[in-house]
């Protein structure tokens, strides 16, 4: 079974979700629109598939400066030079009301020198566009410091890889596919920490830049993602991330990935984030580590 | 007259006097909203029942200086918030404070307080504390029990 038309169906999943969000903010709709206003860092910063989160991992705040008052946006470009590969990524996403969050992001994965090795030219590149979406479904991760429910999100991610023929050649049974995530996070303000974990179920081979599904396993699994942040002032915070992913093509195996990093939020529309980020293994080259940039700006 | 009493009470350094009569209510510390925080360590850091007045104090001129929320304090009584809003902070850094003020549900009522006015107050919070020389961890175990109020304040 191919995820190309479940994936197509699966569309529709998220339009009722998107407007259940819309919907509860329904007795705020009289007021104006009122843009800004969140406190510094709590939107997060992009994550290499757009989310609002971390780097590697979704967190369950939503993105931009607004609050339940308002439509925010943000926008970001990340580069992570890898030693055999480039990463680059760069993406926008809106957040309605601190509710619901839509985004779209463009992934370009650059085998460089490495390509011709693997049997593909020069500078091949994997392309792969990710539209995100996510709604906050409980908890407020910034203002219920008396309750332990982190704030909770449900979401996906629809995911097309450009290049079809060379991801099945590699074993990918798809070049499009759904990840489906709920996410949790929790600031400990007396603690000065963030805590977050993500449930991703998925079947996407290195985050779907080498397909879907694979010749080893066929099938969604289900991954983790968690996180940890210290806040050292209100603008500077540092921390570390881990996440799995699954292991479904038999050419090369596939690590988990890790990083420790620095966002700051030099103003309350730009914020510069730095992490030593290991990837593992791709496409059988070994130790794919490096620093990783990022800067966003968000409104 | 109230510029009188004002100038009186200054004088004095009695301000209770220049506050304007409020309807009756029953006082009680549990108006404060927020249970007093562990040990002594914020009080220490806020710089005792003084050094919380003057945070107090320069929030309360933040707060009326700043265009985006200045409205919200029009024909308020910036008397009794000092007072209050001091007496409620120092309750909550575990100081010797009784809090005689409202609850903050009956405080902010039809206020209009909006999250983004919530989070203008933090910041400001935040720079007042900095002036006090508060240590940032401290200032979020003080914001870790305010935050939640925002059920009540934000309508």
């Amino acid at each position: 079974m191919g995820y190309s038309t479940y994936s197509r169906f699966s569309w529709l999943l998220a339009a009722p979700a998107v407007i259940a969000g819309l919907g509860a903010a329904d007795d705020a709709v009289a007021k104006p629109l009122a843009n800004g206003g969140k406190l510094l860092l709590t939107r997060g910063v992009s994550t290499v598939e757009g989310a609002g989160g971390g780097g590697l991992s979704t967190w369950a705040l939503i993105t931009g400066n607004e609050t339940e008052d308002g439509v925010g946006a943000t926008a970001f470009a990340t580069y992570l030079p890898l030693p055999d590969y480039k990463l680059a990524v760069a993406g926008v996403a809106v957040g309605i009301r601190d509710r619901v969050e839509i985004s779209f992001t463009h992934q370009e994965f650059d085998t460089g020198s490495t390509g011709p090795a693997l049997g593909l030219k020069g500078h091949f590149t994997f392309e792969q566009d990710v539209v995100g979406v996510k709604v906050r479904v409980a908890g407020d991760a910034v203002y219920d410091q008396d309750r332990m429910l982190p704030q909770i999100v449900f979401g996906a991610q629809f995911k097309q890889n450009s290049q079809d023929a060379v991801v099945r050649a590699v074993g990918a049974t798809s070049d499009d596919g759904i990840d489906y995530f709920v996410s949790a996070t929790k600031i400990l303000l007396s603690q000065s920490l963030l805590l977050s974990g993500t449930l991703r179920y998925t079947a996407a081979n290195q985050m779907g830049l080498l397909g879907f599904g694979g010749d080893r396993r066929d099938s969604y699994s289900m991954q983790v993602e968690a996180s940890a942040a210290y806040m050292l002032s209100d603008r500077f915070v540092v921390g570390g991330e881990y996440r799995t992913k699954p292991n479904n093509l038999n050419f090369a195996k596939e690590d988990d990935a890790y990083d420790a990093f620095a966002a700051y939020a030099v103003t309350p529309n730009l914020t510069g984030t730095v992490a030593w980020v290991d990837l593992g293994d791709i496409a059988t080259r070994e130790g794919q580590r490096g620093v990783y940039l990022s800067l966003q700006v968000g409104y | 007259m109230l510029v009188v009493c004002t100038f009186i009470a200054a004088l004095h350094g009695a301000v209770a006097i220049a506050e304007e009569p409020v309807a009756p209510y029953e006082q009680s510390n549990a108006n404060v909203g927020a249970t007093p925080i562990e040990g002594t360590s914020l009080f220490e850091a806020m710089q005792g029942r003084e050094g919380i007045q003057r945070i107090v104090d320069d929030l309360v001129a933040r707060l009326v200086a700043d265009p985006r929320i200045a409205d919200i304090f029009v024909n308020h009584d910036m008397d009794r918030l000092r007072r209050t809003l001091g007496e409620q902070v120092c309750y909550i850094a575990a100081g010797p404070c009784t809090y005689t003020g409202r609850t903050m549900a009956a405080v902010h009522a039809d206020l209009g307080v909006r999250t983004m006015d919530f989070n203008v107050l933090v910041e400001h919070l935040r720079d007042a504390m900095d002036k006090e020389g508060v240590p940032f961890a401290q200032q979020n175990r003080l914001l870790a029990k305010l935050a939640p109020m925002h059920r009540h304040i934000v309508e």
